[in-house]
């Protein structure tokens, strides 16, 4: 198999790319370079692509593995004229196992309903890379997937004239065949597969594309999830649906203080009840800095999943707690408060913000909170592997199945080859299923029992031993001149950072947490300073939807509503005169750490105010915003750039005398470059609004002596459908293949909550400056 | 052994009448379309319907079930062309698709009793069960789309 972008020499630039944009999964693991290495070997932008109109360069090629293009590997086409086309991202609800194919379909001119789709199984240096995060699926592969529909386009199209005899500028494809255009003689995909996979795969700035005018699926919206009809029938497979002769099933009793470990346990109760098998420790591992390896504990096999739970219900174990018995969310409250009133770490400075607020004519402050969350996918983590003298072979929803391979390779000491990870569909990922936990305790128990075992998390174990989204403080101060101009911005905040699952010690925010809307805010304020104060973890600290733009844009987009109050303006013309005139806002000489920016290079995606500024108009538009509106309802508005796409969200709020809140209406206006799937587009958007206002009304997972207090959905509640917004409408900027593709899946969150609270002060003069609101408003 | 008539079949079942149902239905009968959500009848993920009703069959206990009519989403139409199940094709419901069979139980024991709910009855009927993708708009539009003709 050849790599059709294969390049022996990288241009310095790439290097570079490769430095500054190591994945998350690559940055803790301290793969990128690794990565990084092959990729080059595979896929460095060759000057010719890079000269190439048709091109651009993307984070993508810093990932570990980085892309690859190969029809040979993402193609086959059967003589009977089906063409099977492989998924290699993980599917959790975004879209992007049927986007990609579909445009490798287009691209190749294939009948999409001719088109079948199969999932890959874990094999980066095969499909290159396969970490389903960050929102990256169609930010990155989009242009590998259309030059691998293009170059077997084309091999098509050269096998039809050499069987015809005649050049190739005679012949060209149309759906699903070729045609010859002197004579109007065709031939199917079918009947060119054999001669078409022995033609020579073209250079990729050979390649020719197709002109978007005859698009027949890319922008459309008229594809339907692969996974459809499965999906309401009940035939699509996820993570425990996996039937394996043999298989047992699995629950652990983990450590209920993370840090913890058995002392002893009985399990005499436990064997008596009918079905379980064994009970046997679970080996485990004492975080911080222990990635995502198990927790440990005392595990129940049982012939079903009820048995083996109701079996661990009958378990008496001893703990040692550790040294996290002691946390404790309200006190611990008071300690990031105090770090972030005096931050001891300058990450951003322009201008002196100090002294421009000593003299400044006015000072508006503000302090946020927000609490842990947890992920709390639909599909509580749960993992199959079965390990014999072979090897091991998986079956789980994870997001990163070479990972997930890697890692276990790693635990049980195989080779990577002896490992195989089978990706089923994930029930909801949201970050969760990047961490691979749940796959290694079943290898674990699996090496351990001599069969398949199946091991199901319930839903108190996914709330009681997540890898928690980061609580975080925060203290923002404004300096306003005499004219009500905002002259410094001084922007503090404290919150443990994922650093620490990966290296205990780690106190401090890294780049790419910075850059998730502490540093990154393209803001015409002369004065800007930000910083971040230390915080200790307690807990496993790991990557939620949007991750650190959840605190960030909370606090940020919430304040310049506040400035808007304080100095009698509009917020919808405070935001726009903060963000100020249209430009590219380069700040990246004025971090004290190198940007993140979501890893993608400077030059194809900087940060753009008059893209900010364009969303927050139109959404403002699309809303009616300033319209009259009945006492008890406001509209609020709040606009966030993160995973490289401007998101600008205005919510409509109906607040009864009882506090209870009500969302009549949503406008989002998304600008997230050239896209493929605008109705996936709008499904991700409509379900961040209703994962926003879950977060805002109710998400707070805290601890008290060391353990979590919630343990399923009565005291982690999930918003409904009769409290869900009744409309969210989504309007994305139509764009062209020079705007280059961004983030969808996880942007749309970060903006909710300010807006939310912002319509809350609109409608009552109730001012929410820490979440959940609860009852708040009551 | 305890019998049970799943789907219109007789299934003999060797386990404890304490098991709930759900875990009979997955890991016994591999009636695997049936999903396990928080085993608390807080999500109504695990929904099928025990002689017409909507119920949680997490809550349920296998003692409790014999002898009564259970069907899971993979018996509700042959084919799987129930009038719900093809307006959530119509409206493009799923995101992850995890929750969504309980969720079309739920809305076809809904319509069976109530062929044509208002926007409050559909609400209250879907309340019992969470989507964490946020699909509500398209499943309550879905709901009326099944209940206004596919
Ligand atoms: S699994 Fe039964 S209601 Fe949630
Ligand atoms: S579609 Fe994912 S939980 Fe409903």
């Amino acid at each position: 198999m050849t790599h059709i972008n294969q390049t022996s020499a990288a241009p310095a630039k790439s290097a570079r790319h490769v430095i500054e944009n190591v994945s998350r999964r690559g940055l803790f693991a301290g793969a990128g370079a690794a990565g990084a290495f092959v990729l080059m070997a595979r896929l460095g932008p060759s000057t010719a692509r890079a000269a190439d109109s048709m091109h651009y360069d993307t984070g993508g090629m810093g990932m570990p593995h980085g892309m690859v293009s190969d029809p040979h590997v993402f193609i086959s086409i059967d003589p009977s004229g089906q063409v099977t086309i492989v998924a290699h991202r993980s599917e959790m609800g975004t879209g992007s196992r049927t986007s990609l194919p579909m445009v490798v379909a287009e691209e190749m001119d294939a009948d999409w309903s001719r088109v079948t789709v199969v999932q890959a199984p874990g094999d980066e240096p095969k499909y290159g890379n396969q970490d389903t995060d960050g929102s990256r699926s169609l930010r990155h592969f989009y242009q590998p997937m259309r030059d691998c529909g293009a170059a077997m386009r084309m091999m098509l199209e050269a096998a039809a004239a050499k069987q015809w005899g005649v050049p190739v500028s005679d012949v060209a494809a149309g759906l699903h065949e070729v045609v010859n255009k002197t004579n109007g003689k065709k031939l199917g995909y079918g009947a060119l597969a054999v001669a078409a996979s022995a033609m020579a795969t073209p250079a990729t700035d050979t390649l020719t594309f197709k002109d978007p005018a005859t698009y027949r699926y890319i922008g459309k919206g008229n594809v339907q999830i692969v996974d459809l009809f499965n999906i309401t029938t009940g035939r699509a497979t996820y993570g425990a649906d996996v039937k394996l002769p043999g298989k047992v099933y699995a629950v652990i009793a983990r450590p209920p203080v993370v840090g913890g470990k058995v002392v002893s346990f009985d399990a005499t109760e436990a064997m008596k009840v009918p079905g379980v098998i064994k009970v046997m420790e679970a080996k485990g591992w004492q975080p911080p800095g222990t990635k995502f390896l198990p927790l440990g504990g005392v595990a129940v096999i049982a012939k079903n999943t009820g048995s083996a739970i109701q079996g661990r219900d009958k378990l008496k174990i001893v703990w040692d707690d550790g040294p996290n018995k002691t946390y404790d969310s309200v006190a611990f409250r008071a300690t990031l408060e105090e770090s972030a009133r005096n931050p001891d770490k300058v990450v951003r400075k322009l201008g002196d913000a100090d002294a421009a607020l000593k003299s400044a004519a006015k000072v508006v402050s503000a302090e946020y909170y927000t609490p842990h969350f947890s992920h709390a996918t639909m599909e509580p983590p749960v993992g199959l592997v079965s390990v014999t003298k072979d090897g091991a072979e998986v079956w789980a929803p994870v997001q990163s199945p070479y990972g997930t391979r890697e890692d276990l390779a790693k635990l049980l000491e195989l080779p990577i080859d002896k490992v195989k990870v089978n990706v089923t569909l994930l029930g909801g990922g949201f970050g969760r299923k990047s961490k691979c936990d749940y796959v290694l305790e079943a290898g674990l128990l699996s090496k351990a029992m001599g069969v398949p075992v199946q091991v199901q998390w319930t839903r108190e174990d996914d709330l009681q031993h997540a890898f928690y989204h980061t609580v975080a403080a925060q203290k923002i101060e404004a300096g306003v001149d005499a004219n009500g101009k905002v002259v410094a911005l001084k922007h503090a905040c404290a919150a443990p950072t994922i650093l620490s699952t990966f290296k205990a010690g780690a106190d401090h925010l890294m780049p790419l947490e910075q850059g998730m809307g502490l540093v990154d805010l393209p803001y015409d304020v002369p004065n800007i300073l930000a910083l971040n104060g230390k915080a200790d973890a307690h807990a496993r600290i790991g990557w939620y939807r949007s991750v650190y733009n959840v605190p960030h844009g909370f606090a940020m987009q919430s304040f310049i509503a506040e400035l808007a109050h304080e100095l009698g303006k509009d917020p919808k013309d405070m935001l726009l005169e903060i963000i100020g005139p249209p430009r590219i806002d380069d700040m990246r000489k004025q971090l004290t750490d190198e940007l993140w920016n979501y890893g993608e290079p400077w030059d194809t995606h900087p940060i753009d105010a008059g893209r900010l500024r364009r969303v927050a108009e139109m959404a403002a538009e699309k809303a009616g915003w300033g319209k009259t509106l009945p006492a008890g309802e406001g509209m609020g508005i709040a606009a966030h750039r993160s995973f490289v796409s401007y998101i600008a969200t205005v919510v409509h709020v109906k607040v009864d005398g009882k506090g209870n809140i009500s969302v009549p209406q949503v406008d989002y206006a998304v600008d997230c470059g050239f896209h493929v799937n605008p109705e996936r587009i709008e499904s991700q958007f409509q379900g961040a609004a209703v994962m926003g206002l879950t977060l805002a009304k109710y998400s707070a997972i805290t601890f008290k002596d060391g353990r979590v207090e919630q343990s399923n959905y009565d005291n982690y509640p999930m918003v409904r459908i009769d409290e869900s917004p009744k409309v969210t409408n989504v309007h994305v900027v139509p764009a062209t293949f020079a705007n280059h593709a961004s983030g969808v899946g996880e942007p749309g969150v970060p903006p909710f909550a300010p807006a939310l609270c912002n319509a809350i002060f609109a409608a009552t003069g109730k001012r929410i400056r820490s979440l959940p609101i609860g009852n708040q408003l009551a | 052994m305890i019998t049970l008539n799943v789907n219109g079949q007789e299934r003999k079942v060797d386990a404890d009448p304490s098991l709930p149902l759900l875990w009979v239905l997955r890991d016994e009968l591999g009636m695997t379309g049936v999903k396990f959500g928080c085993g608390a009848a807080l999500c109504g993920a695990c929904t099928v319907h025990l002689d017409g009703e909507a119920v949680r069959s997490c809550g349920m206990l296998l003692g409790e079930v014999a002898g009564k009519k259970i069907v899971t989403i993979e018996g509700l139409d042959a084919h799987g062309n129930h009038p719900v199940q093809k307006a959530w094709r119509q409206v493009n419901v799923p995101q992850c698709g995890f929750c969504q069979a309980g969720q079309i139980m739920q809305a076809a024991a809904l319509l069976a009793k109530t062929p044509n709910p208002s926007d409050e009855e559909i609400d209250t009927a879907m309340a019992g069960n969470i989507c964490r993708c946020g699909c509500y708009q398209r499943i309550h539009t879905a709901v009326r789309v099944a209940a206004t003709g596919v």
